[in-house]
């Protein structure tokens, strides 16, 4: 059973699909913060599920022999676990470009150095806004963006490479400007502008986080103004929220087409937020070598390809840029995975569901429903 | 505010910290890597980067290389200084100094 591939799926080489080019390792779900739009999924991991230190060195060994080029270790909060050194340690020496993905709240300068000193070659520090009081607010945790400021100092004290990760939404998104020069302050090479996505945790809190269409388009020209003034000192990357875009973003750059995501457990997702995909049957690294699940696990191949798609993706000329949108966000809207991503204007759903949003974005915003262990989670909508 | 770098014949190109020239032996390629970005490349790209550690002058680089290809070194100049000036552009190279 272990050899042979247990469906009638096409497999990535029948795909012509290679090696992925990087693993997004989920090293705990554990996290001080609880910012509401977090992508884990609803149901969070137990620490005693948990990969061993051994156990990640071995993924982390075939990754490299299979090719892949980068690591971001995150969560969770990945600095929660204490073998994180050796983690870094072992991703360095194996060659792959590592990259640490965190709040920052938990480190302090020695960690740091010790990290940079081990090999970790780039951070991605989280902010949840600019103003004290509204970003601990939203991620749920007092004195958290003090902490942070000061982490960034930290980081580039080690003179390691910064990226400054913020997202946005209706309740910080005016201080989009004031993101962009804290990014300036802080000394970071990069800062990434990302509208929240709506699954998951997001999902249940929509009403909360949706931007109007006019701040949108305020930011978005504020985005393009700053690129062009920052150009060789701060580089911006920009994700607007699909809900408001004309077609689909290329979510992941195709459904297990690049990119593999593992999680604290070691089962192996298309992309993090796989598991709201509740008919999708993930193969573990503890049972399978990495290499076989790429190229046969039921839940890649399942939306490979196009082969799967019904109308109007089936018979669209994008249906190779996009691969028909995020299968997650399908999911979570019509109840179909298979189903046209509604967030493109094709997609028959999209009016129904992009202008009840459009709507949440006018009404006050309603409390968090905060990211927290052993919350249940049912129906999306 | 740093000025957009202009490669020339003097400019001492190197890689900023966050960006790494790497050869990846399962694929057997050479590649650019810093956050998020992968930058495949040829292997003209790949023989000139592989000289590229923030000593050595544009210059002295297409030198070498005329010699290596037996090329004539003014073609091999604006060849060179073409790549780096994309690079830099995309803010893969920087000037040592
Ligand atoms: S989004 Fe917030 S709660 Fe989720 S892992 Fe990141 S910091 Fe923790
Ligand atoms: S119909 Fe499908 S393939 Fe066409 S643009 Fe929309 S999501 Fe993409």
């Amino acid at each position: 059973m272990d050899d042979i591939k247990n469906n009638n799926l096409k497999n990535a080489s029948e795909h012509g699909i290679q090696a992925p080019l990087a693993l997004l390792a989920e090293l705990s779900h554990r996290c001080p913060l609880q910012c509401p739009y977090c992508s884990n999924p609803v149901q969070l991991e137990k620490k005693t599920g948990e990969l061993t230190t051994d156990e990640w060195k071995s993924v982390i060994d075939q990754a490299v022999e299979m090719g892949m080029h980068q690591i971001h270790l995150s969560g969770g909060e990945p600095t929660v676990r204490h073998d994180l050194e050796d983690i870094v340690e072992h991703c360095s020496k194996e060659g792959l470009y590592t990259n640490l993905i965190t709040s920052g709240v938990l480190l302090n300068p020695d960690r740091l150095k010790k990290l940079e000193s081990l090999g970790l070659e780039h951070v991605q520090l989280s902010f949840q806004d600019t103003d004290h009081e509204n970003a601990d607010r939203i991620g749920g945790f007092k004195g958290g963006h003090a902490k942070k400021l000061e982490v960034a100092k930290w980081v580039r004290d080690v003179e390691l490479p910064l990226t400054c990760n913020c997202v946005v939404h209706r309740q910080n998104i005016d201080n989009l400007e004031n993101f962009i020069q804290m990014a300036l302050d802080l000394d970071a090479e990069r800062v990434e502008i990302a509208q929240v996505q709506y699954y998951g945790w997001a999902l249940k809190n929509r009403a909360a986080f949706i931007p109007t269409p006019e701040q949108l388009d305020h930011a978005t020209e504020i985005v393009e103004k700053a690129r062009i003034d920052l150009k060789g000192k701060l580089v911006i990357d920009y994700v607007i929220p699909d809900y408001y875009a004309k077609h689909p973003k290329n979510c992941m750059g195709g459904w297990g087409r690049r990119f593999l995501n593992m999680n604290p457990k070691g089962d192996v997702l298309p992309c993090h937020a796989a598991e709201t995909i509740s008919h999708l049957k993930f193969d573990n690294v503890r049972e399978k070598s990495l290499k076989w699940i790429w190229e046969n696990s039921e839940a890649f191949n399942m939306y490979r390809g196009t082969d799967w798609m019904p109308d109007p993706c089936k018979s669209c000329d994008r249906k190779e840029i996009d691969w028909g949108g995020c299968r997650c966000q399908a999911m979570a809207l019509t109840g179909d995975a298979k189903n046209t991503d509604p967030a493109c204007s094709i997609s028959p759903m999209h009016n129904e569901i992009f202008s009840m949003a459009a709507e949440e974005a006018r009404r006050a915003p309603p409390e968090f429903i905060y990211r927290k262990y052993g919350v249940r989670f049912n129906s999306p909508i | 505010m740093t000025d957009i770098l202009k490669i020339d014949d003097a400019t001492i190109p190197k890689f900023p910290k966050h960006v790494k020239f790497r050869y990846n032996k399962a694929r057997d390629e050479w590649v650019i890597l810093a956050p998020e970005r992968l930058v495949k490349l040829d292997p003209i790209a790949v023989e000139i980067l592989k000289m590229v550690n923030g000593e050595r002058e544009v210059k002295s680089i297409s030198l070498e290389l005329s010699k290596k290809f037996n090329a004539p070194e003014d073609t091999i100049i604006s060849d060179v200084k073409e790549m780096l000036q994309n690079l830099s552009d995309k803010g893969f190279i920087e000037e040592n100094g």
